[in-house]
């Protein structure tokens, strides 16, 4: 056999449009909004302010954390979710409050519009006590089981199949729950998430598997790791999908409420892509060589809180004046928050083997 | 000798064996247009271009299993994890079918490939991204485990597990990535897989230490020698094969025996060395061998609780007190 050109084996992911030889022209392209206003979608004024205030409260938190991590407060990574705070807020006023959501590494806003207190999030990242998981746990791993926030995972894709168990326990229990697994659009390639698709719909399992496409995983657009459009991967599962904005929360609120609405009805699983943007880098020592300046700012012109705020002034749902007291309670808040997490206690030393059992606890040649 | 960082010494490794041998590739998460995670594969791209240096999506039960089957049709892949941690997804590729392959078929073909990247933890990463998997992967038939501590043993072991013909797991720490040694400039440098090295010697206490815990063994050795007690510290370099005789010989000069292991106590690699050593060298002990490991817990965030599930050079030396009856 004549041997190939040299050209002929390439091994660069060349994705959804071919030929252009493994360079980065990836950014997302995003559905159009919602037209609807906030009362059309069933929301009233509190609602649309409330949204508001959880994004912003999102925002402030994540930058102020960024300047207590770049200070030297604390250690590890930091995963932010500037930019995404849309997905978040438009899901949770979509869901009951006891329905269930579960979400990857990136995952201080779920918390905090979860039961996460400014105050526990900003101790967990420094490593206290008084943290939502004791600091034992971090950046990575905020949680509030009481209310449903089964926590954040750090392995990619790891935590798929644990959202379709606790869907699966849900139907179990026929409490009419819908559970809601958020991961970023790199998990998609893991095979944990493939097994679990048919499993859940071998067996009608009540959940929502929610793909967060930032554009991104790490330096890999997503271009660049997928060779289909993600949400076109439910086909192969037969199962319902949906492709939708998520730089607007309205958008985010309608889209999820119905899919619930539905998946409570009728039990049959979803497979969901939400297109949005991250603004910062993977973690903190990102150099953020794979895209444009351009390219950021094109996506911080349609800025999710920017909007909101530009749209509760236009609706005359607030005042000006009313949004600035907003967020000048909220980052009242947030600084409380710093000094609650710099003057609270690090964990005793005896804590380190504690929370390991529920039952008798056993360890192995305890020194 | 030239002074190198850890990782440029593992960047040069690599770079040598795919100029020689063109059957050798590079892929992994981020390796090629990132330049590497921790900027290990820095440069390959450009001189190897996209067919040998090759970006993968995170699928490493995957791209694990391709390495493995490219390897038994010929090729001779190094597939880089972004840390060991994550490679767990993909044990049943190097587990059930790296190591078990050339027996299973009767000898019919070979395996060799590499498993490489950073092992444990690189401090407050949490419990998922915090493990050392060198002693886990040494209980499996079939594979090599190489653990080096300095840019000289990394790039001549490195050299040598891409030209074994078997499968060679090949562990990093990440927290060493920037440490600087001096490599040889022999052209061809190779250091064989299984032999260890004295690197400090002593008569009063011998103390095996791999990887990261060669550090901190030598610090912990640094402050006993103001103490008037002189460490022998033997990196064994390579979990397994292990060099044990090497051990056993130190042993029997010093009578007694700390083991650093990164790792958590049951079944790793003090439990293995305080064994053979008991077998061994019996009759030379003056103590029992103590080993000075991970508690039996996961990885904590908090600072704090961090430092104190990570050993350091005060548990080393207070080992070294008890098996000497000092303190
Ligand atoms: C199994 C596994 N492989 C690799 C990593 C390292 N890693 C952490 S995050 C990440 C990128 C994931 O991107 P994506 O899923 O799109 O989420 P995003 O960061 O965009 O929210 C990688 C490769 C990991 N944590 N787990």
């Amino acid at each position: 056999m004549a041997k190939k050109k040299e050209t002929d084996a390439i091994f660069t992911p060349i994705g959804i449009e071919s030929g252009n030889n493994g360079q980065i022209e990836k950014s997302v392209d995003l559905p159009d909004p919602t037209e609807k206003s906030h009362k059309d979608l069933g929301l009233s004024d509190d609602d649309a302010i409330k949204m508001f205030e959880q994004m912003f409260l999102q925002r402030r938190f994540e930058e102020r954390a960024m300047q207590q991590y770049q200070k030297g407060k604390f250690g590890g990574f930091l995963h932010l979710y500037i930019g995404q705070e849309a997905v978040s807020t438009g899901t949770v006023h979509a869901l009951n409050d006891d329905d269930d959501i579960i979400t990857a590494y990136r995952d201080h806003g779920w918390g905090l519009l979860r039961g996460v207190s400014a105050k526990s999030g900003m101790a967990e990242l420094f490593g206290k006590a008084t943290g939502c998981s004791k600091g034992k746990g971090g950046s990575m791993h905020f949680a509030n089981v009481e209310e449903h926030f089964w926590g954040g995972y750090g392995i990619v894709g790891g935590h798929i199949p644990i959202g379709g168990g606790i869907a699966f326990a849900n139907k179990y229990q026929e409490n009419d729950r819908v559970t809601a697994t958020f991961f970023g659009d790199g998990a998609v390639d893991q095979g944990a998430l493939h097994e679990t698709l048919n499993m859940s719909q071998l067996w009608n399992l009540p959940c929502i598997y929610i793909v967060e496409n930032n554009g991104y995983s790490m330096g890999t657009a997503a271009r660049r790791h997928t060779v289909n459009e993600i949400h076109e991967r439910a086909k192969g599962y037969g199962m319902k999908s949906a492709v939708f904005n998520g730089m607007d929360a309205l958008t985010v609120y309608e889209n999820m409420k119905n899919i619930a609405d539905e998946v409570r009805k009728d039990s049959k699983p979803w497979f969901v892509e939400i297109r949005t943007y991250r603004y910062r880098g993977h973690s903190m020592s990102d150099p953020q060589k794979y895209r444009t300046k351009e390219e950021l700012k094109k996506y911080q012109e349609i800025d999710p809180v920017e909007r909101m705020k530009t749209y509760l002034i236009d609706e005359k749902v607030a005042k000006k004046k009313e949004i600035e007291e907003i967020e000048q309670r909220i980052e009242d808040d947030i600084l409380e928050a710093i000094e609650f997490a710099d003057n609270s206690d690090f964990p005793k030393d005896e804590a380190l083997y504690e929370d390991m059992f529920a039952d008798t606890p056993h360890f192995h040649d305890r020194k | 000798m030239a002074e190198l960082q850890f990782r440029e010494a593992i960047r040069d490794a690599m770079d040598e064996e795919m100029a020689r041998d063109e059957r050798v590739f590079l892929m992994g998460e981020e390796v090629a247009e990132y330049n590497g995670a921790y900027k290990v594969s820095e440069g390959l791209l450009d001189k190897y271009g996209f067919k040998r240096v090759i970006d993968t999506p995170i699928s490493e039960l995957g791209f694990a299993g391709i390495g493995v089957g490219a390897a038994m049709n010929g090729l001779r892949p190094i597939v880089e994890f972004m840390t060991f941690n994550f490679a767990v997804l993909a044990a049943d590729q190097i587990i059930n079918h790296a190591s078990k392959a050339r027996y299973m078929l009767g000898g019919q073909l070979n395996t060799p490939i590499v498993f490489r990247g950073p092992n444990a933890s690189a401090g407050q990463l949490g419990a998922t991204h915090s493990v050392a998997y060198d002693s886990m992967y040494a209980q499996f038939p079939g594979l090599s485990v190489i653990y080096p501590s300095e840019p000289d043993d990394a790039k001549g072991l490195l050299k040598s597990a891409i030209r074994n013909d078997d499968a060679v797991l090949f562990m990093e720490s990440e927290q060493m990535y920037g440490l600087k040694g001096e490599v040889s400039d022999e052209e061809d440098y190779i250091i064989p897989i299984g032999k260890g090295k004295i690197k400090r010697e002593g008569d009063d206490v011998t103390i095996v230490a791999t990887g990261k815990m060669y550090h901190i063994a030598k610090q912990a050795a640094t402050q006993l020698a103001k103490d008037g007690v002189e460490a022998e510290i033997i990196d064994p370099r390579t979990i397994k094969p292990l060099d044990i005789e090497l051990i056993v010989e130190s042993v029997k000069k010093t009578n007694r025996c700390i083991v650093v292991d990164e790792s958590h106590p049951f079944g790793g690699l003090a439990s293995e060395v305080g064994f053979l050593i008991q077998r061994e060298a019996f009759d030379y002990l003056d103590a029992p061998v103590r080993r000075v490991t991970l508690p039996d817990v996961n990885a904590p965030f908090s600072k704090p609780l961090f430092d104190l599930w990570l050993p350091d050079a005060k548990e080393i030396i207070d080992a070294v007190n008890a098996v000497t009856y000092r303190k």
